[in-house]
C-alpha cells in the first residue's frame, strides 16, 4: 500500500471516516500491538493456569481436562509447609528491608545534598548484575571455611561447626538483599516529596524531635512504607533462587515447588494450581493496596 | 538550634546509610575480585592469587560464548520491540483521553507486580496447552512481556514532564499529527525512551526466573551460570558480569548527562517561545 493511497482514502471516503473518528482511532492504533502482547502472553496465560490445574493425567500419556477441583485442597495441604514458610521468609525479609532502608532513604532525602542522585544510583547499580551471579557471590562469601564463617567462629558468634550457607538465616538474608531497592526507592520518593517545614512547625510548637518524627514524618512517609512493603513482599514470596542456592530443601519456598513440579517432576496440574493460588493471593493484596493508594502511585513506585 | 544530640543522631543515620550501601556492594565486590582469582580446579570459592588470565580469555569455557551471545541478541531484540510498543502506549495514555484507560493501565501495571515465578509458570502452562515449542522465540516473547510495563512507565514520566505548548505550537504552524510526533514529540522524549531501552536491556539480559521456565533447550547467560553453579562457576562468568556492569554503568552515566543537557536546552528554548505571548 502506497503512502499516497493511504492518505487519499479517508478524504474520498467522506462520511464514516471523519476526522473525529480518525482522531479516536489513533490512540487505539498506538495501544493495540502492545496491549495484544500483554493479553496473549500475560492475561490469558494467568487465567489458563486454572484450566491446566484442573486436568489429570501424567507427563508421558498427556493430561486431559477432568475438572478435578480437589487439586486445590490437595496441593495446598501437601505443600502447606512451603506456603507458610514463604509467607514467613517474605515477611521477615520485608521487615528487615524496612529497617535497613528507612534510615538510608531518610539520609538520602534530607542529608545527602548534592550527593543525592549519586547515592540513588548506587542503590540500583548492584542490581544491574544478574540475580544468579549475585546469589552465587553470596554463596562464595558464606561458604563453610570461608572468610566470613571463619571470622565469626573465631569471634565465638558462630559455633565450632556453625555454618551460614544452607541455613534459614542465609536464605532470609539473601531475599532481604535482593529486594532492598524495592523498599528503599518508594521510601525515598515519599520522604523527598515531604514538606520539611511541617517538621519545623512541629518542633517550633515544642514537640520533641522524636514526637515530631512520630507524628509528622512517619505519617507522611506512610504511603512510601506501604508501597515499599508491598513491592518487597510480593516478589519475595515467589522467590526460589535464594532458597535454592543459599538453603537446603528444608528452606524451600512455594516457588521451589512450582519450579520443580513444572520443570522436573512435570506434574503440571499441581504446579499450575499452586501458581494460581499464589497469583490470587497477590491479586488480593494488590486490590487492597490499589484501594488505599491508587493504582497510579503504585505503578510509579514499582518502576522507580 | 542544633544540640550535640542532634549531631550524634545525624552521624548515626549517615553511618547507617553508608553501611547499607556497603552491604549492597558486598557481592559486587566479590564478583569483581574473583574475576582476578587464580583458582585451581573447578571451584572459585577461595582466593588463591591474582591473575589476568580470565580477562584475557573471557570465553575460555565451553558453552559460555554461545550463552552470552544468545543473551545479548535476545536483550537487543527485546529492547527494540518493547521500546517500540511501550512508547506508543505511553503516548496514547498521556496525550489522548479514550474509554478503557483504566483497564489498560491495570494491564500494564499487573505484570510489574506479579511474582516472576508466576509470570514464568503461567506462560509455560499456556505454551504447553498450545503445544508450542519452547526456545529462543518463547524467551523473546516472555522478555518483551515483562519489560513492556517498565518502558511504558519510564516514557510516560518523561512525556508528562514535557510542555504541551511545544506540540501545540507545531500544530499551529501547520504540522499534522504525524509530523508533530516525528519532528517534535519523539525527539523531545528521546532521553526518556533511551532510559527505558537501557532498563529493558538490563532486565532482559539478567533475567533468570521467567527464562528458566520458557527456554526449552536454549541457554542464556544466567541459565549457564545457574547450570554451572552446581559444579562451580568458572571465573570467566565473573569477568563477563563485571564487563556487563561496567557497560550498563557507562550507558547510565551517558544517559544522565544527556537528560541534563536536554533539560537545559528545554529551559533555554522555552522562554524564547513564550516571550511574544507576553
Amino acid at each position: 500500500m502506497s503512502t499516497a493511497g493511504a492518505n487519499a482514502a479517508p478524504k474520498s471516503g467522506g462520511g464514516w471516516f471523519t476526522l473525529r473518528r480518525r482522531r479516536a482511532l489513533l490512540p487505539a492504533m498506538f495501544i493495540a500491538p502492545g496491549l495484544m502482547w500483554l493479553i496473549v502472553f500475560y492475561a490469558i496465560p494467568i487465567v489458563s493456569q486454572l484450566w491446566v490445574s484442573l486436568q489429570t493425567g501424567n507427563p508421558d500419556d498427556g493430561f486431559t481436562q477432568t475438572w478435578n477441583w480437589s487439586v486445590y485442597p490437595d496441593s495446598i495441604s501437601e505443600y502447606s509447609d512451603q506456603l507458610i514458610r514463604s509467607v514467613e521468609y517474605a515477611l521477615t525479609a520485608t521487615i528487615l528491608c524496612l529497617i535497613i532502608s528507612f534510615p538510608l532513604a531518610y539520609f538520602i532525602a534530607f542529608k545527602a545534598g548534592r550527593w543525592r542522585n549519586f547515592l540513588l544510583l548506587l542503590i540500583i547499580l548492584p542490581f544491574f548484575t544478574s540475580l544468579i551471579v549475585r546469589t552465587v557471590a553470596w554463596q562464595t562469601l558464606l561458604t563453610d571455611d570461608g572468610f566470613v564463617v571463619n571470622t565469626l567462629q573465631s569471634l565465638g558468634v558462630l559455633g565450632e561447626n556453625g555454618r551460614l550457607l544452607a541455613t534459614r538465616t542465609a536464605v532470609i538474608a539473601g531475599i532481604t538483599y535482593n529486594f532492598l531497592p524495592f523498599m528503599a526507592l518508594p521510601l525515598y520518593a515519599s520522604l523527598e516529596r515531604m514538606d520539611r517545614r511541617l517538621v519545623e512547625a512541629a518542633t517550633d510548637l515544642y514537640a520533641s524531635r522524636w514526637t515530631a518524627f512520630r507524628k509528622v514524618t512517619l505519617p507522611l512517609a506512610a504511603p512510601g512504607i506501604f508501597a515499599g512493603t508491598l513491592l518487597t513482599f510480593i516478589p519475595a514470596i515467589g522467590d526460589y533462587i535464594n532458597a535454592q542456592l543459599l538453603g537446603t530443601s528444608q528452606n524451600y519456598m512455594i516457588g521451589n515447588v512450582i519450579q520443580s513440579q513444572y520443570l522436573v517432576v512435570r506434574e503440571y496440574p499441581t504446579a499450575a494450581a499452586l501458581s494460581f493460588v499464589l497469583m490470587l493471593g497477590v491479586l488480593v493484596i494488590i486490590g487492597i493496596a490499589a484501594r488505599a493508594l491508587g493504582l497510579r502511585r503504585l505503578s510509579e513506585a514499582a518502576a522507580a | 538550634m542544633r544540640t550535640t544530640l542532634d549531631r550524634i543522631r545525624d552521624l548515626a543515620i549517615g553511618a547507617w546509610a553508608i553501611l547499607a550501601i556497603v552491604y549492597l556492594f558486598i557481592p559486587i565486590f566479590v564478583i569483581v575480585l574473583f574475576s582476578f582469582n587464580d583458582n585451581q580446579g573447578r571451584f572459585n570459592f577461595t582466593w588463591q592469587g591474582f591473575t589476568l588470565k580470565h580477562w584475557k580469555d573471557p570465553f575460555g569455557v565451553e558453552g559460555l560464548q554461545s550463552a552470552f551471545t544468545t543473551s545479548l541478541s535476545i536483550a537487543a531484540l527485546t529492547t527494540l520491540i518493547a521500546v517500540t510498543l511501550g512508547t506508543f502506549i505511553a503516548l496514547a495514555l498521556v496525550r489522548y483521553r479514550f474509554p478503557g484507560r483504566g483497564p489498560v493501565n491495570g494491564l500494564i501495571f499487573l505484570p510489574l507486580a506479579t511474582p516472576e515465578v508466576v509470570l514464568g509458570a503461567a506462560l509455560l502452562g499456556w505454551l504447553l496447552t498450545l503445544a508450542f515449542a519452547r526456545g529462543y522465540t518463547t524467551i523473546l516473547i516472555a522478555h518483551v512481556m515483562f519489560t513492556l510495563g517498565y518502558v511504558v512507565v519510564t516514557v510516560r514520566a518523561r512525556l508528562e514532564g514535557m510542555d504541551l505548548h511545544i506540540e501545540e505550537a507545531a500544530q499551529d504552524l501547520g504540522a499534522n499529527q504525524f509530523t508533530t510526533l516525528r519532528k517534535v514529540t519523539l525527539p523531545l522524549i528521546m532521553p526518556g525512551v533511551a532510559a527505558a531501552g537501557l532498563l529493558a536491556f538490563a532486565i532482559s539480559i539478567d533475567d533468570f526466573v521467567v527464562t528458566n521456565f520458557n527456554a526449552g533447550q536454549t541457554i542464556t547467560f544466567p541459565l549457564f551460570v545457574y547450570g554451572a553453579s552446581r559444579q562451580g562457576v568458572p571465573p570467566q562468568v565473573n569477568v563477563l558480569a563485571t564487563m556487563l556492569l561496567i557497560a550498563v554503568m557507562t550507558l547510565m552515566v551517558l544517559n544522565v548527562v544527556w537528560q541534563r543537557r536536554a533539560a537545559r536546552r528545554d529551559a533555554r528554548v522555552m522562554p524564547e517561545i513564550e516571550l511574544p505571548a507576553r
